[in-house]
């Protein structure tokens, strides 16, 4: 990539729609993929409120918004079980595979792996811009399928067959949308790699990386090599319900009492175990490139090295590694006996030791700091403690034993939205304010940004801890209304507590829209290119970057977290004089 | 079912009885294998518990002591610390622990040790969109031949009534009964899509699968009056796939299978 000819031709008379469409540039990409998805964050965040409506008070019209649905979804404003249903499977999938991910991999990845190797761009321009166009047509095929007569699909985000196969056309609609957007994904970590690996500027080694950059290369492996599974796996779905194959149909099926007319001899947990062996990895997917972005954010707010800055690598490494090994734990009670089970428990054990030392060294680093309260750091820190829930819950699930209870009930729901909720999304939202000042060259708003955090911190505990007690309860996911069993009842309480923090949770991140959107134009001016005084590479050049990022190629001299060392207190990774 | 609940019903946390059998948190156990399963539940949230708290003080401590202020300056510490090490391997110790002595034990007795046929009260469970067939043996202790091409509204299990085995053959819906103190084999399949049989007083669950049967076994040392709740997504009506769950005295069995083999007779008069 040593095009600087190029460069000086300058690419800046490029048009609107070759500037800011089709682009090739990493950074117009990477911002495409956040906008995105944080448009989709907000659909898949407005059809859980819904529900949690409905959660709350079962069998009433849903305010406002209940009247203009159809009736097929709300008849006289009351959700119906076929729109539960709808929200349950497309909240999960938009917002996995439309929101975080292209958010924290499409996003954040393309916009700062590249600077902060010393790239130009990205090794494959165009397929980078081709990845973008896969994931928006899947995310259009996703959205449309909202308009379907039948409804989007209604099976879980997880579609377990054979319901997902004898299910309404929405399903199809998924299945062609996931082929999309996992498509997207392949190009997407493809690129990363070899820009990870092949673009990497002249003294940037391996051990100079920042550990977000370490993050998604870890992170594209996973996608590389786990999501094919699932894409095989969702054409031989797509073949049992379109063309009348059976690979997850077995024989003498009855379903509302008529006898299905498909060949059979199909096995439907064949699908989990494709689908998991995805699945679990995701988990990873979703949470590594949050450890990376709070890995940057505590290092330059501590304004000391992160501890154990390779012991980090290598359990993030070890993390991505073992992933593929504990995909089964989610199917304890498929009817798997002892031997299998013995494995996939020993293995999430395992797995469990990484995490817990990525979080000790992060805690760690906290020792002997100076902290800087910023609101990209308040958030980073809260990650910690949130992520701490996540993973210790995740424990009496690994293990089959205690999964015979807790298996499938809001003790899942609690554990996952923990690591992914005020986990992951809590690292993003760290990431945008802490990059917004280099992307946007303007500041957000403090007030504003730490009303948006201390309102959210609150109301999502309030939304996902009593899923806790609800889950040891038996209380059972995906059921539409409360009301039926009666140890579902008893905690009912719970519900309407979580829902309504739900809804605090909904109404305080107009804080952040109208924060960014305001600051994006109106925003203060930063004074600096390097407005928070840290050592990567995206401080060392303009604000917002040019296009190709570094008019000359930077020269790396020392490691990325170089904090405290010398009388300045930072000593960026580009200057040879610390 | 329309119980009226305040925010926080009085029994949310108080001791669990046959009559007042859940709140918030784990529910009445009843059967003989679910206290190891309670145990290790329990026993994992202490952990819990601890590491998160010990942690939180940690952290809260680091957010006082080392924020930043005049005259503060950050040290950059780049010695390794021991103590974490330490308490690393502890958690693994304690994990490694707790797999082999307890989570594997408990897992292997629930999953492998299954009763004697002949000592126990065998039944078939067979899930359907959105109900729960329990088939029974009757007295002679074998199970009728099934045939899904019999199947139809009131035949649901589609029994073959002309064999010899199933003539005192029962099944019922969304009701199952079982004596108390007695083990149970229930095999357990689906008819059309995946569900999960779940009984949360018994610490029961097991997948319902099309094209396979699981088995389970369990044995209930309380009578009294619960549910058996779908734990997997199974379409539109999931919510109420509610099934009765009763176990009985011996003497209350014995009138459940008097009364149904005397609707049986009428039936087939």
């Amino acid at each position: 990539m040593s095009s600087h000819d190029s460069h000086a031709q300058g690419h800046h008379e490029m048009g609107f729609i070759r500037k800011w469409v089709f682009s090739t540039d990493h950074k117009v990409i990477g911002i495409q993929y956040a906008v995105t998805a944080m448009l989709f964050l907000l659909f898949g965040f407005f059809l859980i409120l819904m529900l949690r409506w409905q959660l709350a008070h079962p069998n009433t019209a849903i305010p406002i918004i209940g009247g203009f649905l159809p009736e097929s979804w709300a008849n006289g404003g009351v959700m119906t079980p076929d729109f539960y249903n709808v929200i349950g499977a497309m909240h999960g999938t938009i917002m996995v595979f439309l929101g975080v991910v292209p958010l924290s991999v499409g996003g954040f990845g393309n916009y700062l792996l590249p600077i902060q190797v010393g790239a130009q761009d990205m090794a494959f321009p165009k397929l980078n811009m081709a990845s973008y166009w896969v994931f928006f047509i899947g995310g259009v095929i996703m959205f449309a399928s909202f308009f379907l007569p039948g409804g989007p699909a209604a099976n879980g985000w997880t579609s377990y067959p054979p319901l997902s196969v004898v299910a309404q056309n929405g399903q199809t609609m998924w299945l062609l949308g996931m082929v999309f957007l996992i498509t997207s994904s392949l190009l997407g970590s493809v690129n990363f790699i070899v820009t990870g690996v092949q673009l990497r500027t002249k003294g940037m080694s391996f051990f100079r990386m920042p550990l977000f950059v370490w993050a998604q290369l870890v992170t594209s492996f996973l996608l590389l090599l786990a999501f094919p599974p699932l894409e095989a796996a969702g054409v031989l779905q797509l073949m049992d319900r379109v063309f009348g194959s059976s690979f997850f149909l077995p024989s003498g099926l009855i379903v509302s009492g008529e006898k299905l007319t498909v060949s059979g001899g199909g096995n439907p947990i064949l699908w989990q175990h494709l689908f998991w062996f995805l699945a679990h990895p995701e988990v990873y997917v979703l949470i590594l490139p949050a450890f990376g972005i709070v890995a940057e954010v505590i290092a330059t707010n501590t304004r000391k090295p992160i501890y154990g800055y390779q012991t980090l690598i290598y359990s993030m490494v070890f993390l991505g590694f073992m992933s593929f090994f504990v995909w089964a734990h989610h199917m304890f009670m498929t009817g798997m006996g002892t031997n299998l089970s013995n494995f996939f428990q020993a293995t999430t054990m395992i797995i469990s030791v990484p995490s817990v030392i990525i979080l000790t060294t992060l805690l760690l680093t906290l020792w002997g700091a100076s902290i800087r309260y910023t609101v990209p750091m308040l958030f980073a820190l809260a990650f910690l403690p949130m992520f701490a829930i996540g993973g210790l819950t995740g424990l009496p699930l690994g293990l089959a034993a205690a999964d015979i209870h807790l298996h499938d009930t809001y003790y899942v729901i609690g554990h996952f939205h923990y690591v992914v909720a005020p986990g992951t999304l809590f690292g993003l939202f760290a990431g945008v304010y802490h990059w917004f000042p280099k992307v946007t060259g303007r500041k957000t708003n403090v007030a504003l940004g730490k009303l948006h955090f201390w309102i959210s911190f609150l109301a999502i505990n309030g939304v996902f801890f009593p899923m806790f007690f609800q889950g040891m309860a038996g209380v059972s996911r995906r059921l539409y209304d409360p009301m039926v069993y009666a140890h579902v009842a008893h905690s009912q309480g719970l519900t309407v507590l979580s829902s309504y923090c739900s809804f605090i949770l909904g109404a305080a991140q107009f804080l952040f829209l109208a924060n960014i959107i305001y600051s994006a134009f109106k925003g203060k001016k930063v004074e600096s290119d390097n407005p928070w005084e840290s050592t990567t590479l995206e401080w060392a050049t303009a604000t917002p970057p040019p296009h190709e990022n570094f008019p000359t190629p930077l020269e790396v001299f020392r490691g990325p977290y170089e904090y405290g060392l010398t009388p300045k207190g930072y000593s960026p990774q580009h200057l040879q004089e610390a | 079912m329309t119980e009226t609940t305040s925010w926080m019903p009085a029994d949310a946390f108080a001791p669990r009885t046959a009559e007042s059998p859940y709140g918030w948190g784990l529910p009445l156990n009843i059967s003989t294998h679910g206290a190891g399963i309670d145990q290790l539940i329990n026993i994992l949230h202490w952990f819990c518990l601890a590491l998160f708290v010990g942690w939180g003080l940690y952290f809260l401590y680091c957010l006082v002591r080392f924020r930043a202020r005049p005259g503060h300056q950050p040290n950059p510490m780049l010695n390794h610390f021991k103590l974490p090490t330490f308490l690393e391997v502890g958690v693994a110790i304690f994990e490694v622990a707790i797999l082999v002595f307890l989570a594997a034990p408990v897992w292997g007795s629930y999953k492998n040790d299954f009763p004697d046929e002949k000592d126990a009260l065998v039944v078939r469970i067979t899930a359907e969109q959105f109900a729960w067939n329990v088939h029974y043996p009757g007295r002679d202790g074998k199970f009728g031949k099934t045939d899904i091409n019999l199947i139809d509204g009131t035949n649901t299990i589609g029994l073959d009534r002309n064999d010899a085995d199933a003539k005192d053959d029962i099944f019922t819906i969304n009701n199952l009964h079982i004596p108390v103190n007695k083990k149970v084999i229930a095999y357990i399949h689906s008819k059309d899509v995946i569900h999960s049989f779940f009984l949360p007083v018994m610490r029961v669950k097991q997948d319902a699968v099309p094209g396979m049967t699981n088995k389970v076994w369990f044995e209930a040392n309380q009578t009294g009056s619960f549910e058996i709740a779908c734990a997997q997504l199974c379409g539109n009506s999931h919510f109420r796939m509610r099934g009765q769950f009763l176990v009985d005295t011996p003497e209350a069995y014995q009138a459940f299978l008097v009364e149904e083999e005397k609707a049986l007779s009428e039936a087939s008069q």
